[in-house]
């Protein structure tokens, strides 16, 4: 693992639903650190809390207790709305369904996180073409989500992911509603962007050969983190 | 500019639910402002009844006379400084379905009380010359096309026998809400055929009108007029003439009601099928709204396009109604003229039905709004797939 100081570090988090009277644990004593410019993938069964744990730290679920510090801010503690404002500048999203918004064509879906920003239109349209760019969707700016293939529209949600440059990418099974040459690809890209762009990535993963990309698996089961993380390089 | 593009392709997201909706509202608005029309036309006498016009009538009712003789009483009460009086005819023209109000008047003073009846002069000057002589109003004479000169015959209901008169005048109202479909005559003519026909009917007015020197003064002059006549053989009941309209109209003051409140049920029902077709909107994009929150946008932004949305749609439908509500009114009032001599689309309606409009676009946006902005992230992105 390289030396460096954590990015992401998460201490005795616990997280349960309420479901009626009844209180449903779902993560218990997670302890976490991740490193800057880390590729993490977290395992599981599903039910197991992996998407759980991946909202705590892109900082859109609360936790019950415990700490989580991104870069050293303790998310947990901080207002809705500062909250919201963190997450504008600290987290790229992607999700399983690209979740692109479908009356804005893929341009638009780039900038859109731009428009919370104090940017100049020049400086966003750069910004937005250069994401575009390294998704290798160029030639695709002015189509709508649904003139693109499932691939390419995950693509475009990439590039809306690293268009502000955040501090950590999370990813929800970005490949789990992918055919396997579209998910080679997506993955591939995300390689690219941990090595040649030195971002943090988080992906939540059922797929092995999406798991062996990655640095790092840790495998969450029943809410408890595995605690003999195997690690790859 | 942004957040209104994507209000703006929203709108459109779904273009017969949005086609559907906006001709609901536009119908809605259309029959709100086609119903409050008809409103005003009811209160159109009242409208135009001037502050400085009382009418002196029999206590007992409007359909006992009063002496003749009254009138150089009332002409000498202080504050009086002019007496008209008239009766109503009650005259048939060929067919009781050819309705219109036909009154036999003092010509003189009646002309001089009622300035917003505009004569040509000359055409004053011959009505005032010939005793048979009539004037009408440019509706009435339009919907019969009578001529100047021409002779028309009205059949006698309550003066019984068939009268003729010569068009010697047509009036123009001073404003729109003026009714345009009397028809006027000289009450001589009438008096005079009283006399040889049936001489106890002679000499007696169904109606005084009066005009006060200062409408200040309107009720003092009333009671002072009512006074005079007090302990006589015909008492009097004096008031003013926006008193004596709405008398007439509280016979009818439940049908008024109704259309009131139907005009109101309209725009509630067009609420609920507004408000339905905001909360099916918003709820198909809970899934959008989430990915938005998730992205830093605060309630305001998702608030500001829900509301946008619903208040862009609305808009839309209530410019067309109102646009529509012009010719539907003309064609309505052209149809029923005989009933709403007067029929114009008010400002005030216009303002109604711009205002029931954004209550509408707002109600409809509440719910949603709300629901949007509690949404917790996490579930809004678990609906999708
Ligand atoms: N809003 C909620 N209310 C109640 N229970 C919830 C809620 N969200 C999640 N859960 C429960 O928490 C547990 C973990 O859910 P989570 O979505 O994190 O699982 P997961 O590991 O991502 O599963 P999958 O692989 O199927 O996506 C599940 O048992 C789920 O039913
Ligand atoms: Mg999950």
């Amino acid at each position: 693992m390289p030396n460096k100081p954590p990015i992401v570090e998460i201490k005795n988090l616990y997280k349960s639903y309420r479901r009626g009277n009844q209180t449903i644990p779902v993560l218990q004593d997670i302890n976490l650190d991740i490193a800057e410019g880390e590729f993490l993938a977290l395992m599981g069964p599903s039910g197991s809390g992996k998407s759980t744990l991946l909202n705590l730290i892109a900082g859109i679920d609360k936790a019950d207790s415990g700490m989580i510090k991104v870069v050293d801010v303790d998310i947990n503690s901080l207002s809705e709305t500062d909250l919201a404002r963190w997450r504008s500048g600290n987290v790229g999203f992607v999700f399983q369904f690209y979740n692109l918004i479908p009356v804005l064509t893929a341009f638009e879906n780039v900038e859109l996180p731009l428009l919370l920003t104090g940017l100049s239109r020049k400086e966003k349209r750069e910004h937005v073409e250069t994401a575009l760019k390294i998704v290798n969707l160029s030639d695709r700016m002015e189509h709508y989500p649904g003139q693109l293939s499932g691939g390419q529209q995950q693509r475009v949600a990439i590039a809306r992911a690293i268009v502000t440059d955040p501090t950590i990418i999370v990813a929800d099974e970005p490949t789990g509603d992918l055919d396997r040459v579209s998910a080679e690809d997506i993955l591939e890209l995300m390689e690219r962007l941990v090595h040649e762009l030195c971002k943090t990535i988080i992906m939540v993963t059922h797929d092995p050969r999406a798991a062996k990309k990655a640095h790092i698996i840790k495998q969450l089961d029943k809410g408890v983190l595995n605690a003999n993380p195997q690690t790859y390089i | 500019m942004q957040i209104l593009k994507l209000i703006f392709r929203n709108a459109f997201r779904h273009k017969l639910r949005t086609f559907l909706t906006v001709a609901g509202i536009s119908i809605a608005i259309l029959s709100f402002g086609l119903l409050r029309t008809v409103i005003s036309a009811w209160y159109v006498g009242v409208e135009a009844s001037a502050a400085n016009r009382l009418v002196t009538r029999n206590s007992i009712s409007i359909i006992f006379p009063l002496p003749l003789s009254y009138k150089d009483k009332v002409r000498q009460i202080d504050g009086v400084k002019t007496v008209s009086y008239g009766n109503w005819f009650g005259g048939i023209y060929i067919d009781e379905k050819n309705f219109f109000a036909n009154f036999a008047v003092e010509p003189e003073s009646y002309l001089e009380l009622y300035p917003e009846y505009v004569l040509q002069p000359d055409q004053k000057a011959a009505f005032l010359r010939d005793r048979k002589a009539f004037f009408a109003g440019r509706k009435l004479a339009e919907r019969y096309n009578w001529k100047l000169g021409d002779t028309v015959i009205l059949k006698g209901t309550i003066f019984p026998g068939d009268w003729d008169f010569v068009l010697r005048a047509i009036y123009k109202g001073r404003d729109k809400n003026i009714d345009e479909t009397q028809f006027i005559f000289h009450w001589d003519y009438l008096n005079e055929s009283l006399k040889k026909t049936v001489p106890r009917r002679a000499d007696q007015v169904g109606f005084y009108m009066i005009g006060v020197k200062n409408p200040v003064h309107a009720a003092e002059v009333s009671a002072a007029i009512d006074r005079t006549f007090k302990n006589s053989l015909a008492e009097t009941l004096t008031e003013t003439e926006k008193a004596f309209q709405l008398g007439f109209i509280s016979m009818s003051e439940a049908i008024v009601i109704a259309i009131q409140m139907v005009s109101f049920v309209v725009i509630i029902i067009i609420m609920a099928v507004a408000a339905n077709t905001m909360a099916m909107t918003a709820r198909e994009r809970f899934g959008e709204y989430a990915v938005l929150k998730t992205l830093g946008f605060g309630g305001p932004y998702i608030i500001g396009l829900i509301f946008g949305e619903s208040l862009f749609i609305t808009s839309i439908g209530c410019i067309l109604g109102i646009v529509l509500t012009f010719p539907a009114a003309h064609a309505f009032g052209s149809a029923m003229s005989q009933f709403f001599p007067v029929f114009n689309v008010s400002v005030k309606t216009i303002y109604l039905e711009i205002g029931s409009s954004v209550i509408v676009g707002i109600t409809a946006a509440i719910i949603p709004s709300y629901r949007a902005v509690t949404l917790r992230i996490a579930d809004g992105l678990r609906r999708i797939g």
